[in-house]
């Protein structure tokens, strides 16, 4: 078994913002990131897939199959969005970025076995913020 | 403990499956198949698992790693086409995932008893593509 992970990156905004919380409490928690109109990130997105070399390809992962599969289903979605108003998650989840890879994998999870019927496994997901900080979450953390 | 080293060959190479057809090939490695071969700027980390000797509070003499990593690897594939220059290569094609493999098969032997033995080993084709293997058991 081997592991490949690949890179991508996505800009988005969002602000950090909890629905059961005061706005002082907010403000105490989050910092300038529950700034109200919201705030931006490049962000960089690694994904790490587990399988057996195919021996045709000499590969575990067909990239091509990867790539649209992550376009569509996380880059399309988060790329130049405004994450609180225009991604369905979080409406009721905060954006943090703990939040938000765990949506990303969520995603990926979704249609996995169509596109990768034979495999390879998803791994995990990792999402940096800032080059400061990051978040992983394994796939079978989430449901 | 888990010590990471990192090195750097640069190297050409083809991916072509000689079983396929010209189609068949392109349709799986895309430009990466194109005949005459391309390059990149391989980005290795090795990663060794041990505990640190009581005397030298290491747990090996990064030096000898280094020089194993150049010797080993770095001699063997800087500024070569690997296809033709590199065994296993002629015959295996030299995917990331088979460079990472070729690369743990040529470390396994130097690292395997004493304090430093190896854990890892990541290869980055890219700074967008990378592969691990941590060898056959895992």
């Amino acid at each position: 078994m081997i592991r490949v992970t690949r890179r991508y990156r996505f800009s988005a905004s969002h602000r950090l913002h909890a629905a059961g919380l005061g706005d002082a409490e907010n403000r105490e928690l989050y910092g300038k990131c529950n700034s109200p109109f919201g705030h931006g990130h490049n962000y960089e997105m690694e994904v790490s897939v587990r399988g057996p070399l195919d021996e045709r390809s000499g590969g575990a992962v067909d990239l091509e199959l990867l790539d649209g599969l992550v376009r569509r289903e996380v880059l399309e979605a988060f790329e130049h969005r405004n994450l609180n108003e225009e991604v369905a998650a979080f409406r009721t989840t905060v954006p943090t970025t703990e939040n938000l890879t765990r949506e990303a994998v969520r995603r990926l999870k979704q249609n996995w076995s169509t596109v990768f019927p034979a495999g390879p496994r998803l791994e995990k997901v990792a999402i940096a913020e800032t080059s400061r900080n990051a978040f992983e979450v394994s796939a079978h953390e989430i449901e | 403990m888990l010590i990471t080293r990192k090195v750097e060959f640069s190297a050409s190479h083809v991916c072509r499956n000689p079983a396929l057809t010209e189609e068949e090939n392109r349709a799986l490695f895309g430009a990466a198949a194109n005949p005459h071969g391309h390059g990149h700027n391989y980005v290795l980390e090795v990663t060794v698992e041990g505990t640190p000797d009581p005397v030298t509070g290491m747990v090996l003499d990064l030096k000898v790693l280094k020089d194993i990593l150049n010797r080993e690897v770095v001699e063997a594939y800087d500024h070569r086409f690997l296809n033709h220059e590199v065994p296993p290569f002629d015959r295996v094609i030299p995917t990331p995932e088979n460079i990472a493999i070729d690369i743990w098969n040529r470390l396994r032997p130097h690292l395997s008893d004493g304090r430093g033995k190896l854990h890892g080993v990541r290869v980055y084709e890219t700074a967008d593509l990378y592969v691990d293997y941590f060898g056959e058991a895992q």
